[in-house]
């Protein structure tokens, strides 16, 4: 969950004005800002600014056990959170009626985008194609820099949004000539079932699918949601415990777990560390990380070391220097790792990839651009070495 | 629409209080005193009002004596004779007053129609005009759900949810909370009343006054985790919420030892009663051991052995939030 909700992304293809507006007004327009005027005294408009109760969006969840006395245990993440009748879980998107624990964001699309590949960030896979990317409300964590929070830290009832149900994403995509559909901004852990919902109706219409996420899921949903993707994103937010406890409430051992199950199903996976001053930015983290990386997925898993730009609670920081990020690639580069990029750095040599034996440059990205794609039959042209990824459709 | 900051809110209890018994630490504060007040060393005074037959022969809540309870409960916690007289303590002509009620829990277990409308007939009589009265909770179909007709605009009391007007854009924080305020809040008033129920909460022990502010904010799920503590206490702090509120009064006519916070008809019972306070903290401490003695009377375990004890209450009474006190030495319960 590494992109910006930005109004202006790339647009490829004829997205129709009037669905572009709504989309982008529901990603930057949150907390019932958008859609109907919101006069400056506070006085009522008119007609709420969505219910909680639209039954197009609501459907059974997957994922949880029942109790006793109409409580429920979710199953979905590590929090397993115990909720309640008329109560929700911690994402905010998953209510306990009756004893039943249904999704409330089932084809609720809040923001939606044609997005460049390289945004995600995914260099390795599909390079210089555009995703059909979409998000809900949501997130099973609260970062304190979450740079979506507008939309991940709110209740979808609070966050205007259209209806899209899976085989109108799938058409989508198709329209937009988007080879993938890609589940991002907010945290796809939160709407799995729209997720596989959706991943089954691109499959079917040719369309691939893949997942930007905080990878805090528990092995059952991993498996079964993240088993329909083609590649999978993971921000990792840190290396210790305690970051991911004061700072993202959340914990890290799952994450890690999540990890290395998605080597063990052999989904191409690629790693984002967004770098926070004085937060998560040691030697001692930089190198545990990558030693971890090695030993337990291998040195060819891709690495983004990302710049972090203040925002939501944490805005006292600065932004990340490029010569942190540089630090940080160069102790994960000695440690052996084959593929680490520097993000969010526009223009900055380690955002292109460079074959690890010949250090001919393979794939040339300016932004999110990919300028220049060398890589022939997935190995470096001039040397042959098996460069991994998915490089071809 | 101005904001009360904390010194004028401070400035208007010391002019309220003129001619009141003096505050001595030690003794019991003079009778609208602030929860500061109360959190500097101060007794506080949770008024606990009872009345066996406020639902007459049936199980409907009788307006006149909703009335009636209401008014000895404000005259026991502000020592006046007549009932207006302890409302002009609170508000002033001029004064916007949000009214922050509770109906997550739905028909049963929700704060009653009769007691809001009781409340609003005491405001307008403090010289509250009814268009600046509105009774809010998150979403307007929570409230219709319960009994609360909507009402917006003209001349008359307001009624809506967060829902019809949204929340702020930028957040207020403190501590470990970051949150979206409601606009009513915020936009519409500058005295809070709040009129929470009493009921046991699977995560936070008890919801009570304290966590009724949860209704306030965009994102209160993400404050359920470590049983709402510190969050409870953090969104009370919000400089926002801190700075308005005046008054908590809890509506006990019906309350859940068991099962909250949802309704749970086989774990309620009709307290029959309303607990009154200007230290929330003081009232939640109070509210706890009322449902812990239901309780015992039941032959359930404590909220402590099973594991959720409300342990916010204790943070908000802490050196860092001085919101009120939980200690029983310094909270004086007046039964009426």
């Amino acid at each position: 969950m590494s992109c910006s909700l930005d109004a202006q992304s790339v647009v490829k293809g004829p997205l129709d004005r009037r669905s572009f507006l709504k989309c982008a007004l529901a990603s930057g327009a949150a907390l019932g800002m958008g859609g109907a005027a919101e006069p400056a005294t506070g006085m009522p408009s008119g007609a709420a600014s969505g219910s909680g109760d639209d039954p197009r969006y609501i459907v059974e969840a997957k994922f949880y056990e029942k109790l006793s006395n109409r409580k429920i245990k979710c199953k979905l993440c590590p929090r397993e959170c115990t909720v309640g009748d008329k109560e929700r879980g911690y994402c905010g998107v998953r209510e306990n009626r009756g004893g039943v624990y249904y999704t409330l964001v089932h084809s609720r699309v809040c923001a939606a985008h044609v997005d460049p590949i390289e945004k995600k960030p995914l260099f390795h896979y599909l390079p210089g194609t555009v995703a059909f990317s979409i998000a809900t409300a949501g997130c099973n964590v609260n970062c304190k820099f979450c740079q979506n929070w507008e939309l991940s830290q709110s209740r979808p009832e609070q966050v205007p949004a259209e209806y899209i149900p899976p085989q109108r994403v799938a058409e989508l995509a198709k329209e937009y000539h988007c080879p993938t559909i890609a589940y991002t901004y907010n945290e796809p852990v939160i709407f799995a079932e729209y997720l596989m919902d959706a991943a089954d109706a691109g499959h079917a219409a040719g369309v691939r699918s893949i997942v930007v996420s905080n990878g805090y899921i528990q092995q059952e949903a991993l498996k079964a949601a993240y088993g329909k993707m083609d590649a999978v994103k993971i921000d990792l937010k840190s290396f210790t415990e305690s970051f991911y406890h004061n700072v993202v409430s959340g914990q890290m051992k799952p994450v890690l777990e999540t990890l290395v199950t998605l080597r063990k199903m052999g989904k191409w996976t690629e790693i984002v560390y967004l770098v926070l001053p004085t937060l998560n930015d040691s030697d001692a983290e930089f190198r545990g990380l990558a030693k971890w990386i090695k030993t337990n997925l291998g040195a060819d898993v891709p690495l983004h070391f990302t710049q972090y730009h203040p925002e939501y609670l944490l805005k006292n920081l600065p932004i990340t220097p490029v010569s942190t990020l540089e630090r940080a690639k160069a102790i994960a580069d000695a440690e052996g790792l084959r593929y680490v990029y520097i993000g969010n750095v526009p223009g900055h040599k380690a955002q292109n990839t460079y074959c690890p034996k010949c250090r001919k440059m393979l794939v040339e990205r300016v932004g999110f651009t990919a300028n220049k794609v060398l890589i022939s039959k997935n190995k470096c042209p001039f040397c042959q070495e098996p460069i991994p990824g998915v490089w071809h459709a | 629409m101005s904001t009360m900051r904390s010194g004028s809110r401070r400035d208007f209890f010391k002019a309220s209080l003129a001619g009141a018994a003096l505050l001595c630490v030690g003794s019991e504060t003079g009778p609208l005193a602030t929860a500061e007040s109360a959190a500097a060393g101060a007794k506080s005074r949770v008024v606990v009002a009872h009345d066996a037959l406020l639902r007459g022969a049936g199980s409907t809540v009788d307006a006149h004596r909703m009335l009636a309870l209401l008014d000895r409960a404000m005259l026991a916690l502000s020592g006046r004779d007549r009932p207006g007289e302890a409302w002009k303590l609170l508000v002033r002509p001029g004064d916007t007053v949000g009214l922050k009620v509770n109906t997550l829990g739905g028909r049963g277990i929700s704060t009653n129609v009769q007691l809001v409308a009781a409340v609003c007939g005491r405001l307008q009589e403090a010289g509250i005009k009814a268009s600046d009265i509105v009774i809010w909770d998150r979403t307007s179909e929570e409230l219709e759900r319960v009994g609360f007709p909507i009402a917006i605009g003209g001349n008359r009391v307001q009624c809506f949810g967060t829902d019809r007007v949204g929340y702020e854009p930028e957040l207020a924080a403190w501590g470990s909370v970051g949150s979206c305020l409601s606009k009513i809040l915020t936009r519409r008033c500058n005295v809070l009343i709040n009129l929470p129920v009493l009921k046991d909460h699977d995560g936070a022990g008890v919801t009570i006054a304290l966590k009724n502010m949860y209704g306030v904010i965009h994102n209160p799920n993400k404050y359920h985790p470590d049983g709402c503590n510190p969050f409870v206490a953090d969104v009370n702090m919000l400089p926002e919420i801190r700075t308005r509120m005046r008054l908590t009064i809890c509506d006990a006519t019906t309350a859940i030892y068991e099962g909250g916070p949802g309704y749970k008809p086989e774990h309620s019972w009709n307290a029959n009663a309303l607990l009154v306070s200007t230290d929330p903290v003081a009232l939640d401490q109070t509210g706890w051991h009322m449902i812990e003695r239901k309780r015992a009377e039941k032959g359930l375990k404590t909220l402590e052995a099973e594991g959720r004890p409300p342990r916010y209450i204790a943070t908000a009474a802490d050196a860092a939030h001085r919101l009120g006190t939980n200690d029983p030495r310094r909270i004086s319960v007046v039964e009426v």
